[in-house]
């Protein structure tokens, strides 16, 4: 296995994409002008046969992937979240969420880290317009290393899945083994004054909050809560059973992904102070990622607030 | 038309793409190929054919553009700056936080952008939709579309086209920058578009084919479907991508990529 660390997520997609076609004739991977980007670009010089370029024509793609699936095909189809989700929506909720098509929806450029493109480039809805969807599983990779092994499980998990990828490196999570279970979170730093649940690109930012938080005597746990949906329910319900105060952070829009089904499930199951990082209701504009991030607060010192703030309440219960 | 005119318009399309250039390279990233291809096109809209007021960018009776190939902003702010609805100087702020030269165009930041796009396939439709708005409120301004050939293999651009001349729109025209390069490489191995003149026909529009570069070619064709009230037009202009810097010229890399210091500076030579 090649080592996949220092890639973008969308990098590790497309190398290991083509690398599960050498031993599985039945990948299919459908891309709608934007291979160069999305890094199926790999898979096509791989296996042109069974790369089928969709030119400028996403809803078109995910009919064809809808069809391919069901006659025993597995098909990847990719291009940028924005438009897997906001551009298609129907075609996914009609021909692969009700029908339980046997397709992998491979998201690149998802969020704001797009950067300088702009809003029109931004996906900031699409996990929560795919966790609407019944039947659907929707991850988020912390990194390369994970990226390859949530690949690994779709094309082996029969059913639909949108798996978000990212533009720029994600920073290292992963830096050795990585033991990806779908619909299993996974706990990377012990913890007992609170947990950050986070996704994506905001894994490395809690474990670096974790760090600081930690020199100022707060033991804070972390949790990868890389499968959205279905949600790692046990693994929620007992942080806020053995923490007591729980910070969700991931780049997406506050309503619709990660923390509106954490914060659902803990209203339901076991209220306990909550506190969001996200983006607020806004389309944001073009800018460097990194710049990007800190007007929308989805930095490690936000989460380092954001913990500070949650435990307070804590206290004030 | 007057030659002394044209060449004014050819150099004015000139100092466009040089600004083109400079935008892009200053802003790191940005989409130079699709928006050199448009240079003479979006030079002779904005300062020959066009009516419209850079002091008044919300006046009622303007002519309205829609750049529906929105990555193409560069070329609409090398013209909308030029033309005075804003400073020149915003140029070295595009892409950059704070800018109100957003990398796709935003009809809420920039002076003079009638529509936000991006998500290519969509600006037909939003131009039917001013067209109509026109007849109902009895003005006389004409809407004017311009769309990549690669971005019309979406369906959108398909539905639009069907739904124009059954509404009998003849206050749109559509002009197709046909450079043969998309994203992914050419557009004929990607998803070709021919016999593209014969789909335009049988979707019932009158068409008018030229150089896309050819000034005199562009003023006219622009002027007769502007003035054709009793047609709907679409102008299929041949344009070259990358079109006045011999590196980028057919050249799928630069479709996004942005020029770096030395080729800047080459391409800054072949344009003055
Ligand atoms: C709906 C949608 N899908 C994909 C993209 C990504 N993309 C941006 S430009 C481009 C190629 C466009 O080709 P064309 O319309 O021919 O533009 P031009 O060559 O004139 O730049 C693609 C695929 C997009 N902006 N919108």
């Amino acid at each position: 296995m090649n080592d996949y660390r220092d890639l973008t997520t969308r990098e590790a997609f497309g190398r290991s994409i083509a690398e599960l076609g050498n031993s599985n004739p039945d990948i299919v991977v459908l891309d709608a002008d934007l291979s160069r980007s999305t890094m199926t670009k790999y898979f096509a010089q791989a296996h042109p046969d069974r790369f089928i370029e969709c030119g400028l024509t996403e809803q078109n793609m995910i009919g064809i992937a809808a069809g391919l699936a069901s006659c025993g095909k597995i098909p990847f189809a990719s291009t940028f979240a924005v438009f897997a989700s906001s551009r298609c929506f129907d075609q996914v909720r009609m021909s692969i969420a009700q029908p339980k098509a046997n397709v992998k929806i491979v998201a690149t450029h998802g969020g704001i880290t797009v950067g300088e493109d702009g809003s029109s480039h931004q996906a900031i809805e699409d996990i929560g317009m795919y966790c609407l969807l019944p039947n659907f599983r929707v991850i988020v990779p912390a990194d390369s290393v994970e990226t390859v092994e949530v690949i690994k499980a779709a094309a082996m998990t029969h059913g639909p899945f949108y798996i978000r990828l990212g533009r720029s490196k994600s920073p290292v999570v992963y830096g050795g083994a990585c033991d990806f279970q779908l619909g299993k979170a996974s706990m990377l730093r012990e913890g007992k004054d609170a947990t950050i649940i986070a996704n994506g690109i905001m894994v490395s930012k809690a474990m670096d909050a974790a760090t600081s938080l930690s020199t100022c005597g707060i033991d804070c746990r972390v949790i990868n809560m890389s499968t959205v949906k279905p949600v790692d329910k046990e693994t929620i319900l007992d942080a806020a059973r053995e923490t007591g105060a729980i910070v969700t952070a991931e780049e997406h829009l506050l309503h619709g992904g990660l923390g509106s089904i954490v914060a659902q499930l803990l209203a339901s199951e076991c209220p306990t102070p909550l506190e969001s990082l996200g983006i607020n209701d806004v389309y944001c504009k073009s800018g460097k990622p990194e710049d990007l991030l800190e007007i929308q607060g989805l930095t490690a010192s936000g989460i380092y607030d954001s913990v500070k703030k949650v435990m307070a309440r804590k206290r004030s219960k | 038309m007057d030659e002394n005119k044209t060449a004014d318009l050819e150099a004015m399309a000139r100092k466009l793409r040089r600004h083109v250039i400079n935008m892009i390279y200053t802003a790191g990233s940005g989409h130079p190929g699709g928006s050199l291809s448009a240079a003479d096109i979006v030079t002779a809209l904005y300062f020959k054919v066009m009516r419209h007021d850079p002091h008044n960018p919300h006046w009622e009776d303007r002519d309205r553009f829609i750049l529906s190939k929105g990555h193409a902003a560069p070329i609409l702010y090398a013209a909308l700056g030029e033309c005075g609805y804003f400073p020149i100087e915003w140029f070295t702020t595009l892409r950059k936080t704070g800018s109100c030269l957003q990398g796709h165009t935003d009809s809420n930041l920039t002076p003079g952008v009638d529509a936000s796009a991006g998500s290519l396939g969509q600006g037909l439709s939003i131009g039917i939709g001013m067209a109509l708005a026109a007849r109902l409120n009895k003005k006389t301004y004409h809407t004017f579309v311009l769309l990549g050939d690669g971005e019309c293999e979406e369906g959108q651009v398909w539905e639009a086209a069907l739904t124009a001349p059954n509404l009998k729109i003849n206050n749109l025209t559509a002009i197709v920058d046909y450079n043969g390069i998309q994203l992914d490489g050419f557009t004929r191995d990607i998803m070709d578009l021919e016999p593209f003149i014969a789909k335009w026909n049988a979707f019932k529009w009158d068409i008018i084919e030229i150089d896309g570069h050819d000034m005199g070619q562009i003023i006219s064709a622009l002027t007769k479907a502007k003035t054709a009230q009793s047609k709907l037009t679409v102008i299929i202009a041949h344009t070259v991508k990358g079109k006045g810097v011999s590196f980028m010229e057919n050249n799928v890399d630069f479709h996004g990529k942005a020029p770096n210091k030395a080729e800047t500076e080459q391409a800054l030579k072949e344009l003055a």
